[in-house]
């Protein structure tokens, strides 16, 4: 058993290392049925063909592998980019999603529920249970709702109902939290369409076999594009569903390094980040056993960053156990640092990238250093239209005269 | 036979049923809450259940919610926990803690790194030495609780898991062979305080637990009122009873003697339910 796989009761790393299920007991037959189901359906043909199908005919997957030789020249690495971003809705989120509401549909439940830190699961939820005619609830921490507007107006607009939660930090981890309380009194009908791959046993799993497409066509495309492996693979990481898909396809590779870049806020020293595994502890929040940024009483401490994509101070437990078992480096990235190489890439290739992704292209530029001359793939998880408020507001922009300011950002 | 099974032996001997009654500690402060338990003693409960607050309660609804946040937002910490159940146990009525499974891992931590795990062992004995009867634990099921089984059995603290309507008859046989002191059934699919348990609709999954144990039966989540804990009396060994106290110090905020009055109150009309 490696790291990466979990044993029969959920554990990555060895039986009580991480994950696991730490779950009311009236959730644990819904997640004994999702598990069977989620088994049953990737062993059935149709199911994965249906999922394929919807992938490239909807989704617009496999997405490209970039060249970004603009980007490497100042880096001093070559630098290719995974574009995730270029997915139907904008991010690797769509796969995840059309993957669980397939799920759903196929064991007859009639509605969803999802939580939702930026906006991109929640959007992604709304559009798939759209196109398979699933009702749509998305709980999202009403800080959220706030500088995510517009992600708002785009599930509403999908048909979603979109609850604004109002307890604790009133962020992600908060709507996870409300997102559980409603399944627990509606799971009869409700399939709970996780957003990361975190979360209870089978969900960590579940959620990575729908997502790690985004490595295994990465790994087969830097094959069939350039002759060869990156030397490195970089991927930002909240909850982890993107980075986890890419290291997929590169975790039995010994050869290729990894790295999963968190988001380190004002700086990991100023107690203000969402760095989970680089500066948290072990402990059992959502579910699973895994890194948490918790007090000294288990309570857990409120994450900060500019991205609300990576502001959870949980993670998956696969990450942990693959930190743990040295095979991938996590690593902290402000926001001063990712809100340039947002700035960077919009500069140098003419992609803006959403802030959770500029932490991926930040990370990899300082990695580029350690790696002059070396190839690095970076996925890019998802597109920064949603994010031109943040990036609005950070730099200065939309008033005439003000582009000098973005430049020194 | 332990201090909870035995106050529920009791009960069922005069030919009722227990009554349960939780709150979480430290609200509305540590002192506070000593005396709102005291009160709830003193008017009737056969068992008293300690909330220890959690930052994300996902069981919780907003009632429970909201107290507990209180009393973090005051500083209530895990030693406080134990001063309060220190202080309920010594009137002598077998007092529970119910906690979310992460402050027991992480209790007693020394640095931020290290493992959390030894918490069990250093709380499980803590709880002891503070005359606490056992843990309720509404995140924790048998099959991932080997730590706290091993740390309770070796000082006979009660480990009371949760079964619920969704629950297999395997699960339910599963779970009842791992509790000691009583077993919590789940009242409703829903969280606390949210809606009402009815006996009917509790009934089969009391039943179910019953075939695979001579453990009582407690209901929880979902009971407030005497009419309902008197409706749900005739089928349980125990009455368990949450949102409806705090509530009731909710509305009471800032007059402290009004509440302990109203606390007592409501105590009496659900001692007298389970015993209609």
């Amino acid at each position: 058993m490696s790291t990466y796989d979990a044993d029969a009761l959920g554990w990555f790393g060895g039986a009580g290392a991480f994950g696991g299920r730490f779950m009311p007991e009236a959730l644990i037959a819904a997640l004994d049925e999702l598990d069977v189901a989620w088994r049953e359906a990737m062993a059935d043909p149709a199911f994965t063909g249906e999922f394929d199908r919807l992938l490239h005919e909807y989704a617009g997957v496999p997405s490209l592998l970039y060249d970004a030789t603009r980007l490497s020249e100042h880096a001093g690495a070559r630098i290719l980019l995974k574009r995730e971003d270029l997915n139907h809705t904008g991010a690797h989120k769509i796969r995840n999603v059309l993957g669980q509401a397939l799920l759903t549909q196929r064991m007859g439940k009639t509605r969803v529920i999802a939580e939702t830190g930026a906006g991109q699961h929640g959007v992604a939820s709304a559009t798939a249970a759209a196109y398979l005619g699933l009702d749509c609830t998305v709980y999202m921490g009403e800080v959220d709702t706030e500088r995510q507007a517009l992600n708002v107006a785009r599930m509403q607009l999908l048909g979603a109902e979109v609850i604004p939660v109002k307890s604790g930090s009133r962020t992600l981890k908060d709507a996870i939290n409300e997102a559980l309380r409603d399944w627990v009194a509606s799971v009869d009908e409700t399939a709970y369409l996780f957003g990361t791959a975190a979360g209870p046993h089978p969900f960590p799993s579940l959620v990575l076999s729908f997502v790690r497409g985004i490595g295994d066509e990465a790994r087969q495309q830097c094959l069939d594009q350039f002759g060869a492996l990156p030397d490195a693979v970089a991927a930002c990481v909240g909850g982890g569903s993107n980075a986890i898909g890419l290291f997929a396809g590169f975790v039995d590779d010994p050869e290729v390094a990894i790295y999963g870049f968190e988001a380190g806020g004002d700086g990991v020293e100023t107690g203000r980040h969402a760095a989970t595994i680089f500066a948290g502890s072990i402990g059992v929040l959502h579910g699973a056993r895994t890194y948490v940024l918790q007090d000294e009483d288990g309570q857990t401490i409120e994450s900060h960053s500019i991205s609300a994509g990576l502001d959870y101070p949980g993670v998956g437990p696969q990450h942990s156990a693959l930190s743990a078992a040295g095979r991938a480096s996590y690593l902290p990235v402000t926001d001063a640092e990712a809100m340039d190489a947002m700035a960077l890439l919009a500069r140098t290739e003419g992609i803006i990238p959403a802030v959770e992704s500029a932490h991926a292209v930040a990370g990899a530029l300082r990695v580029a250093k350690e790696r002059p001359g070396q190839t690095l793939l970076v996925n890019l998880s998802g597109r920064g239209d949603k994010d031109m408020g943040t990036a609005l507001e950070w730099f200065g922009l939309g008033r005439a005269g003000a582009q000098e300011q973005g430049e020194q950002g | 036979m332990t201090a909870s099974s035995t106050a529920f032996e009791k009960a069922r001997a005069d030919g009722r049923a227990a009554l349960v009654g939780y709150l979480p500690a430290g609200f509305p402060d540590v002192d506070g809450s000593i005396a709102a338990l005291k009160a709830m003693v003193e008017a009737g409960c056969d068992v008293i259940e300690i909330g220890l607050p959690y930052s994300d309660p996902v069981m919780d609804g907003p009632i429970i919610q909201a107290a507990a946040q209180q009393a973090l937002d005051a500083g209530v910490r895990t030693t406080d926990v134990l001063r309060v159940v220190e202080a309920v146990a010594a009137t002598g009525t077998p007092t529970l803690v119910m906690t979310y499974w992460n402050p027991i891992e992480s209790y007693g931590r020394v640095s931020g790194r290290s493992h959390g795990r030894s918490g069990v062992e250093r709380f499980a004995q803590d709880l002891a030495n503070a005359g606490g009867a056992g843990l309720i634990t509404p995140d924790l099921t048998p099959d991932f609780a080997p730590e706290w089984t091993a740390a309770a059995d070796e000082r006979d603290l009660d480990k009371v898991f949760l079964v619920a309507p969704s629950s297999t008859d395997e699960r339910i046989a599963m779970t009842t062979a791992a509790c000691r002191g009583f077993v919590y059934a789940t009242g409703i699919m829903g969280v606390t305080g949210t809606r009402q348990a009815t006996a009917a609709g509790v009934a089969p999954l009391i039943a179910r637990t019953k075939a695979t144990t001579d453990l009582p039966v407690g209901v929880g989540v979902g009971v407030s009122t005497g009419a309902q804990a008197a409706d749900l009396a005739s089928y349980a060994d125990g009455v368990i009873v949450g949102s409806a106290f705090v509530r009731t110090l909710l509305d009471h905020a800032g007059d402290r003697t009004a509440g302990l009055a109203a606390l007592a109150a409501l105590t009496e009309d659900l001692a007298g339910g389970v015993r209609a």
